[in-house]
């Protein structure tokens, strides 16, 4: 088959990808589904959206691209044989990942303290569908950057980066979106 | 035939195509009852017709699953079935039970007894006893096919087959659990009835299509099992949180609105792939198969699957969509179809491949088999059409206008006499089908009658 050979030429694993994909589609429509519901009720979406921490977003940001940052690099060092610095590079990455997850866990209970549930308003089941879904990934995203932390061969980051990369570009719609967009 | 404990899908075939027939009466009787509906009112009332009609399908549908099952694995694995004594067992279980719930229904025998009365859940109607019948036998063929896997060789196609046996019947426990609050009834009992048609029974549809690729086509195995895991990798993912989609209106918090919208509208994907792999598969394959009714049967399957379930299911997913058209004939076109594509076709298929083989009347191309297709599927498509407008025409006179139901119903009674129009036309698809399978000995016709097989 010759469209094998163009899947063959993909870093890491088909299936990751495969799985890549799904879940930009995924957050894609939900995006999309937002953006649609926002047009019926801008004036609302835009005081909901007043109480979200931009600040605390705006920092998790810079804290997941300089994670994916990281575990870019570990390929890097562990294609160069330095093993012991990629392991160290996707822990660290690991770590930032676990730093978003507290940020994130601050601005939901924030969100408690105001009151605001997922049903409060049609801007807040969007926020907690989306940024409670991609903080799922960012668990299992952290859980796969220690596994391949311990099963180090250099297909395995490949594949972890992969992943933590998906994660990082899905953050990066739904910052600007969820959180700036007025 | 390789191996002789495949023989024991000779027993589940006839089991399950006497079950098809059954199953396809009761839906003629059902059809014309819709349109003269006081036929056996008394005697057999529409909902044990309907109630017959779809178990039997699902009973059919398993049987055949198992009997693939007990026809694939010894070619795959290379090795014999652990234990043949066993297999019959559960298919005596099996019909014991079906038998069972035939006779309690029409009977309505033990009513109100926990044990032997009849528990009217839809699809999950059958008396206790026949559920734990149920599980029994499941367990008893999880066990012997694991055995037989475990002791022999392990291909993708038996992993993703077993992968979806197995999680056909843990998710059938849920059967067992009937709370009483009405929203979490329904919760559960989409763990059976989604979870089972939009996830593992896909598992189980892919891995039987891979088998008949691999067979009729040749194509080399690796490619197959590229496919394979990609198609099950995109069932799962948009399966298991597109039960979301049955949980819009049945009390459930809003949020699955959205979940499910955009899950189950990425179910089509998994169909599509199926449709793509089966075409690719042939195009490449340099194999010139003599049971061309067995390829015929893989592509409409396929096909129909991924018309019936994929576009006429996402015509109706999204929840903007489904707050009108929920539970009118446009959902009762979807289900006809999508059974008829995904799961019908697909035991056919395997039925007429593996038949041949099993009675020693290898090689034919059994021309008949191949008319009963057409004529079966342009019923069953034709079926389809006139419910999705008859469902059309129910959603805006019934949801938008806000007519009576019954007032409705009567002025789309001309869609109903036309589905059952369409429904005898599948009568005789079947009983064609059978006659081709069941009768003529040799039937090869052939430009090359020298046409030898693999």
């Amino acid at each position: 088959m010759s469209d094998a050979n163009v899947l063959d030429e993909l870093p890491g694993d088909l299936m990751m990808w495969v799985l890549i994909v799904s879940e930009l589609l995924v957050f894609g429509a939900g995006l999309a589904a937002f953006l649609a519901v926002r047009a019926a009720d801008p004036s609302g979406f835009a005081a909901a959206q007043d109480t979200l921490l931009r600040t605390g977003a705006g920092i998790n940001t810079i804290v997941l691209v300089t994670s994916g940052f990281l575990a870019a690099l570990a390929l890097r060092l562990r294609d160069a044989d330095q093993r012991l610095k990629a392991r160290m590079a996707l822990l660290t990455a690991a770590s930032l990942g676990v730093v978003f997850l507290v940020i994130k866990g601050g601005e939901f209970a924030h969100k408690t303290t105001l009151g605001i549930t997922w049903d409060t308003h049609p801007f807040y089941t969007f926020y907690y569908l989306l940024t409670g879904f991609h903080a799922a990934h960012v668990v299992a995203g952290v859980m796969i950057l220690v596994l391949v932390t311990w099963r180090d061969a250099s297909r395995n980051i490949e594949v972890g980066a992969a992943f933590w990369h998906m994660v990082d570009l899905v953050w990066i719609l739904l910052f600007p979106v969820i959180y700036l967009l007025r | 035939m390789k191996y002789q404990t495949q023989k024991i899908a000779l027993a589940y075939f006839a089991v399950a195509m006497a079950l098809f027939a059954v199953q396809i009466l009761g839906g003629v009787l059902a059809g014309y009852i819709y349109v003269m509906p006081n036929t056996l009112s008394e005697l057999l009332p529409f909902n044990i017709v309907r109630m017959l009609h779809t178990n039997s399908l699902i009973v059919w549908l398993l049987l055949g699953f198992f009997g693939a099952a007990y026809f694939l694995i010894p070619e795959e694995a290379e090795r014999e079935i652990h234990s043949p004594m066993l297999a019959y067992l559960q298919l005596i279980i099996l019909v014991v039970g079906t038998l069972g719930v035939v006779v309690t229904y029409v009977f309505n025998l033990f009513e109100g007894n926990w044990f032997l009365g009849k528990e009217g859940r839809e699809f999950l109607e059958q008396p206790k006893w026949v559920k734990v019948g149920i599980v029994v036998a499941a367990l008893m063929f999880l066990y012997n096919v694991s055995m037989t896997v475990l002791k022999g060789k392990k291909t993708a196609i038996t992993n993703i087959l077993l992968l979806g046996l197995w999680g056909l019947a843990l998710l059938f426990l849920f059967a067992f659990y009937n709370p009483d609050n009405l929203a979490l009834d329904k919760q559960y009992w989409w763990y059976v009835v989604h979870l089972w048609v939009e996830g593992v029974w896909e598992l189980i549809m892919a891995s039987i299509l891979a088998y008949l690729m691999l067979k009729l086509t040749g194509v080399d195995r690796e490619i197959v099992e590229k496919w394979l895991y990609v198609i099950v990798a995109a069932a799962l993912f948009s399966g298991i949180l597109g039960t979301g989609h049955h949980y819009y209106w049945i009390g459930g918090p809003s949020y699955w609105q959205w979940i499910g919208s955009i899950f189950s509208s990425l179910e089509i994907v998994p169909f599509f792939a199926m449709m793509a792999f089966a075409f690719v598969m042939v195009w490449k394959g340099r194999r010139d198969h003599p049971n061309k009714a067995a390829l015929l049967w893989s592509l409409g399957c396929a096909t129909l699957a991924f018309f019936g379930a994929g576009v006429w299911g996402f015509l109706h997913t999204l929840h903007g969509v489904n707050y009108y058209s929920h539970g009118t004939q446009i959902t009762a076109a979807h289900g006809h179809l999508a059974f008829y594509g995904a799961y019908v076709c697909l035991n056919l298929a395997i039925f007429t491949y593996a038949m041949p083989i099993l009675r020693n009347r290898d090689p034919y191309n059994q021309v008949l088999n191949m008319a009963s297709f057409w004529l079966m599927s342009s019923g069953m498509v034709f079926m389809t059409f006139t419910l999705t407008f008859a469902g059309t025409v129910q959603t805006h006179m019934q949801r938008v206008v806000g007519d009576y139901y019954m007032d409705v119903q009567d002025s789309i009674a001309i869609f109903y006499w036309m589905r059952l129009g369409a429904g005898v036309v599948v009568l005789l698809g079947v009983l064609l089908f059978l006659y081709a399978i069941l009768v003529p000995r040799r039937e090869i016709i052939s430009h090359d009658a020298s046409v030898a097989a693999e």
